[in-house]
């Protein structure tokens, strides 16, 4: 039972001992450290957390920057189709005046033509005309100068005018 | 891993340089002159109770049958002669070999300032008048305790400085490597699952019981050691210290549940509340009587198993020295497990000194549902106490 008792001075210096131990560890041991450690903790889950969200977001972009691509290159095609067919209503209605144009051209000139062909023929009917009289004016005042002449004219005349 | 393998050598070196400090002292054999043997027939029990208790001068070793041995102040106080210092030189401890109380067991020294000393298995100091005295002297063990305290001090201050030094950005180095394993560890395994979220309030302590008890023992292994963490004085200590404050931070819920058990019959009540009053101050006393004796079992079980080559050398000194190399093969193999025990009783004193104050500090958190924290509780006392057993019967 003697190894059980415990001495008193052994136990007050060791008490004295231990608490001021505890005290100075805490003070300038215990808070670093465990301040340390638990700030390096915090800036590693940190940083983890910043990776993630980094290549989360660097996914995000990749899939924006596909998304823009594809969107790019269908208003592409669209464009080409749009001005495909712009070109061709263009050319078709430039085809289609065109012809329009030669159309009324070429009416306007035939109908040009033609009366300018009116005119002529009429003019030149007009103009034998007073040509033929104006030789039958001149044959007949030779030829009615005397009075046989006349008569045989006449008769002349009136057999060739035989009414067919 | 570095670390661990200097304190494995240095532990080799030590185990066998105590063998030779052993070797030293073979005056006590057989061999010694035939008077001699007569007078300490191989007090085995004598001389181990001397060499793991506590006394009032550090003997180192001794030479030709005279000691070498640091002399000790001794503080005393007694209502009669008030308060006396002196050298503990003033004993002669060779002297006291010889002189025996009549009882055939007790040594007792020379008188001085009305002082002398006693020895049965611990070393006491007696008023020659019969009367009290409180003694507060610088013993072995407690000026080995300052040197190991101040070792402490140095690599945790040093280690610390660093710290705050270099802050979080910069990774460990040296000392930093070795202390930072086992700081997270008391955190995360201890600290955390029995504190809960208030852990940080206990760490300083978690941590100071923790190392204070491990550079303890490991420093009691060192030849012309002490027996520190050993001695029940210390464990009580310590153990009163986790105590105060598993009471001074006792909450409401502590309390209720300790002197009035809600959801309990009150005939229950009676038989209950003794029982956990009981079981309130069984908890330190287990964290004492822990500690102790597997510490003391240790350091018992390394000294039998030297003075061993002694007692076989008494029936026939051929034996003895056939005995040399066994004695000397199960010293190492104790040795090792005194370096684990160390580790391992610092380990369960910081940890069931937070298992004890999470379960003070612990909150209500499930209403009605009392007879599962009770449950708990018991189940937390049983695991502490298994593991403790483990290596007890190791040493045993």
């Amino acid at each position: 039972m003697d190894l059980l008792s415990p001495e008193l001075g052994l136990f007050v210096w060791t008490l004295l001992a231990f608490l001021i131990v505890l005290f100075i560890l805490k003070k300038f041991a215990w808070k670093p450290i465990l301040n340390t450690l638990g700030e390096r903790e915090r800036g590693i889950a940190d940083s983890i957390a910043a990776a993630d969200r980094v290549k989360k977001e660097m996914a995000q972009m990749q899939n924006e920057n596909e998304k823009l691509m594809v969107q790019a290159r269908e208003e592409r095609t669209q464009m080409l189709r749009e001005a495909k067919q712009m070109s061709e209503q263009i050319i078709a209605k430039a085809k289609e005046d065109t012809r329009a144009i030669t159309d009324k051209m070429i009416t306007d000139a035939q109908q040009q033509i033609t009366q300018q062909k009116m005119a002529a023929l009429t003019d030149v009917k007009n103009q034998i005309g007073a040509l033929a009289i104006e030789v039958a004016e001149k044959v007949i005042r030779q030829k009615l100068s005397s009075e046989d002449a006349q008569n045989a004219y006449n008769s002349l005349l009136s057999q060739e005018v035989t009414l067919n | 891993m570095r670390f661990v393998r200097i304190l494995l050598t240095a532990a080799a070196l030590i185990t066998s340089s105590s063998l030779f400090a052993q070797h030293e002292e073979a005056p006590l054999n057989p061999a010694a002159p035939s008077e001699h043997q007569e007078e300490k027939k191989l007090d085995v029990a004598g001389e181990i109770f001397a060499h793991v208790g506590d006394s009032h001068e550090w003997h180192l070793f001794g030479i030709g049958g005279h000691p070498v041995a640091v002399p000790l102040p001794v503080i005393a106080y007694s209502p009669t002669k008030g308060l006396s210092v002196f050298s503990s030189s003033n004993f002669d401890y060779h002297d006291m070999e010889h002189h025996v109380a009549p009882d055939g067991k007790t040594h007792i020294s020379n008188s001085y300032n009305g002082y002398h000393l006693e020895r049965n298995i611990k070393e006491k100091l007696i008023a020659d008048d019969g009367s009290k005295v409180y003694d507060f002297s610088l013993t072995k063990n407690i000026v080995c305790m300052l040197l190991s305290v101040a070792l402490l001090l140095w690599i945790m201050i040093s280690v610390g400085k660093k710290y705050g030094r270099e802050g979080s950005g910069k990774a460990p180095s040296g000392f930093q490597n070795a202390l930072e394993p086992v700081i997270m560890f008391m955190r995360d395994e201890v600290a955390k699952p029995n504190l809960g979220y208030q852990y940080m309030r206990f760490m300083p302590l978690i941590l100071t019981v923790f190392f204070f008890i491990w550079i303890n023992s490991l420093l009691g292994l060192l030849p012309f050691g002490f027996n520190f963490t050993g001695n029940i004085a210390v464990t009580l200590c310590l153990s009163v210290v986790s105590f105060v404050v598993m009471v001074a931070k006792g909450n409401k819920h502590f309390w209720t549940h300790l002197f009035n058990p809600p959801g309990v019959p009150l005939g229950i009540k009676f038989i209950l509340v003794p029982i956990e009053i009981i079981s309130l101050f069984v908890k330190p006393v287990a964290l004492t009587i822990r500690l102790f004796a597997n510490t003391l079992a240790g350091h018992i079980v390394i000294l039998s198993f030297i003075f061993m080559i002694f007692i076989f050398g008494a029936i026939s000194k051929v034996v003895g020295v056939v005995f040399i190399p066994l004695s000397v093969f199960f010293s190492i193999f104790m040795f090792f497990l005194e370096l684990l025990v160390a580790a391992i009783q610092a380990f369960i004193f910081a940890n069931l000194t937070a298992v004890f104050i999470g379960q003070s500090i612990e909150e209500d958190h499930h209403g009605s549902d009392d007879g599962h924290e009770h449950a708990h509780a018991v189940a937390n006392e049983a695991t502490g106490q298994d593991f403790h057993i483990s290596p007890q019967e190791l040493v045993a």
